[in-house]
């Protein structure tokens, strides 16, 4: 499915440590921002040295404000290119395709209190969230964990917040999170995102501690995941080959190439799209077959499946 | 364009109710095939399709008015059916955004949006509203921000939130319902509320319907056809007013069943909300008598044979049984038995007169 799209500007860029920056973007074009909830992240369309890369960033903007949309991006050593690519190339006025804002950790708003545990640069998605709890008057309270010499620049953008309600630790010893998470009120929810270490310690804390899973949640992007490894879409009976992009689905594809392919729903839901697999093996990624078809590998649902193998032969 | 609105029509007593020409070819038919059963028949709710009820996120057509007033009514004698749990407000002011959003893109000519920041001022031309308010403060509307909105619009509306891996229906707007009740269903999970449904939950469409639905994505909403019958055009068939309604079914001859018996098609709309995460399901209602439909050709022998092959739990759970026979048999006539295309578009633009 083509996701819309909208021209953001740079605005503002600040650095805030050596590896941590800033940025603030309104519409390329006037108007408002579109519209956020807590727990939003926006993808940016970043074009770096012939490359596109979709790269999706915690918003960190109060929802409630949509004079503008805040990000903060961490630069990884280890970077595609991304993150490197909005530290040292993007400066202000220049424009950014984005997707809208799209929502995989919303906030429980039957919780009675809101406990957050971050991590470095995972605190940033709950920077909204408490924007939106001080508005709303829910009872909050944030541990944060940080290498002692960023403490400072996290210590800056909590500093408008009511001191009790913000615990931050420079060291991994979870001794005070333990104890925050044995004094909450019933109702209470708990939320984390930073290192995928520090996530898993603190739901299995919680788990032990006797917290039920539904009130359990952790920051994941996996679930935005589109596209996958490039490969060869062999249409049997038409004899067309479709070559099936890094960023594009089956479906998609196919359609570009000018076949007439069924589909309905492009979720993975509707069954219509449905087609029988010659060779190869599909990668399903639909809710529509049970266990038994995915596991004979002949048929695929071609808009959200892909192929695990190079080339796949299909009776089309 | 400017819609010529029919504001004394009515949904109950004398049912003056009727549709123009135009209204009937523009019907949202709901059979493609001579065949049907329960399927997710999901697509993507953009512009195009077969009809221009698929034109805009919200349609607004020849009923607006006289559909709103009728919810007034109703909501005057029965209150409880705008239900909206207390979580819910980010949800509420998200669908006022969305709704007055899309009117006043679609139809500038009745509809009008200014927003200075939070200060919105809001006109409805045709129902002769005014407002100025502080977008995000529930204190400055006349109403709760999700009832004054839905007043405002045809069909009923759902709020579904999502969470723990389900959606729960904690609010709705639900005055012009094909017999289910928000009073009843209020709080309920996705499987709980589709409970009653027949044959649908053995085949999947509910556990594969709600895995999609959790992946609804903001701007990209989705839409389906439900359909049912309905004696008179009524909007209200609620369980609450069944000793209303429910004898309606009585009054059937062969004589009057072309006129009397409707078509009731809802035009189910489904939108992720971006600030409450929530989503609005839209149950948008056309009634189109089986005399109107059968001056369309290809529908009235498709709707022939829809309902001669209806599975009979269908038929049974759709309210049909006692007058199926009568309706197959007021049909037949219009079916030459002739092999029909797929797909739903009337395939002629001007309707022969009513016989």
């Amino acid at each position: 499915m083509t996701a819309l799209t909208v021209p953001l500007r740079v605005a503002a860029t600040v650095p805030l440590s050596p590896t941590l920056r800033a940025f603030t973007l309104i519409p390329a074009d006037g108007g408002l921002a579109p519209p956020s909830g807590p727990g939003a992240h926006l993808r940016l369309h970043l074009r770096s040295g012939g490359k596109l890369l979709r790269n999706a960033y915690s918003l960190t903007s109060n929802p409630e404000d949509r004079s503008h949309l805040s990000i903060i991006v961490r630069r990884v050593a280890a970077s595609r290119g991304g993150s490197a690519f909005l530290h040292e190339e993007v400066a202000e006025g220049d424009v950014i395709e984005a997707g809208l804002p799209a929502n995989l950790f919303p906030l429980v708003r039957t919780a009675r209190k809101h406990l957050m545990v971050s991590g470095g640069i995972g605190l940033t998605p709950f920077l909204a969230y408490i924007a939106a709890f001080e508005a709303a008057g829910t009872p909050w309270e944030l541990h944060h964990f940080c290498r002692p010499d960023e403490r400072a620049v996290f210590e800056a953008l909590l500093a408008r917040l009511p001191a009790s309600r913000v615990h931050i630790h420079c060291d991994m010893a979870l001794g005070a999170l333990e104890d925050a998470l044995l004094r909450q009120p019933l109702g209470t929810h708990f939320y984390t995102c930073g290192p995928a270490a520090l996530m898993e310690a603190g739901l299995a804390l919680a788990q032990a501690l006797g917290w039920p899973k539904v009130r359990l949640h952790s920051e994941s992007f996996g679930g935005a995941a589109e596209g996958g490894a490039p490969f060869v879409a062999v249409l049997r009976r038409s004899g067309i080959e479709v070559a099936v992009g890094a960023e594009t689905s089956l479906l998609a594809a196919m359609e570009a190439a000018g076949v007439d392919a069924p589909c309905l729903c492009r979720g993975g839901a509707c069954g219509q799209c449905l087609i029988e697999v010659a060779e190869g093996e599909p990668e399903h990624r639909d809710h529509f077959l049970d266990e038994a078809e995915r596991a004979s590998n002949r048929l695929i649902m071609t808009c959200v499946s892909r192929s695990r193998t190079p080339r796949l032969v299909l009776e089309l | 364009m400017t819609i010529q609105f029919k504001p004394d029509e009515t949904f109950r007593d004398e049912f003056s109710y009727s549709n123009s020409d135009a209204a009937v070819l523009r019907f949202p038919f709901p059979f493609p095939e001579d065949a049907y059963m329960y399927s997710v028949n999901i697509e993507p709710h953009v512009r195009g399709g077969p009809s221009p009820a698929f034109d805009n996120p919200f349609d607004v057509d020849e009923h607006y008015v006289a559909e709103c007033r009728e919810r007034a009514k109703v909501l005057e004698q029965d209150p409880s059916r705008c239900k909206v749990l207390p979580h819910m407000m980010a949800a509420e002011w998200d669908t006022l955004e969305l709704i007055m959003e899309s009117f006043a893109t679609s139809y500038p000519e009745h509809f009008t949006l200014t927003r200075d920041g939070t200060s919105w001022t809001w006109e409805n031309r045709p129902l002769g509203i005014r407002d100025s308010f502080t977008f995000g403060d529930a204190s400055t509307l006349p109403l709760p921000p999700f009832e004054y909105i839905t007043r405002q619009a045809q069909g009923d509306f759902t709020l579904q939130d999502q969470r723990e891996d389900n959606l729960f229906v904690d609010g709705g707007m639900v005055t012009t319902q094909a017999d289910w009740s928000l009073d009843f269903d209020v709080g309920m999970t996705f499987h709980q509320w589709h409970g009653p449904v027949p044959l649908a939950h053995q085949k999947g469409v509910f556990d594969r319907a709600l895995k999609f639905l959790l992946r609804l994505q903001y701007g990209a909403p989705v839409r389906r056809l439900n359909w049912t019958m309905t004696v008179n055009p009524r909007l209200d068939t609620s369980p609450e007013n069944y000793p209303q309604w429910g004898p309606d079914r009585l009054t059937l001859t062969p004589e009057n069943i072309g006129r009397k018996l409707h078509l009731r098609v809802e035009l189910q709309s489904l939108f992720r909300l971006p600030r409450s995460n929530a989503i609005l399901f839209g149950i948008r209602c056309y009634l189109c008598s089986i005399e109107d439909l059968a001056r369309v050709g290809v529908w009235g022998k498709r709707l022939h044979r829809v309902l001669r092959d209806l599975h009979p739990e269908i038929a049974d759970y759709k309210g049909t049984t006692r007058y199926r026979d009568m309706a197959v048999a007021y049909l037949a006539p219009f079916d030459d038995g002739a092999e029909l295309p797929a797909g739903t578009a009337p395939r002629q633009s001007t309707l022969a007169p009513r016989s």
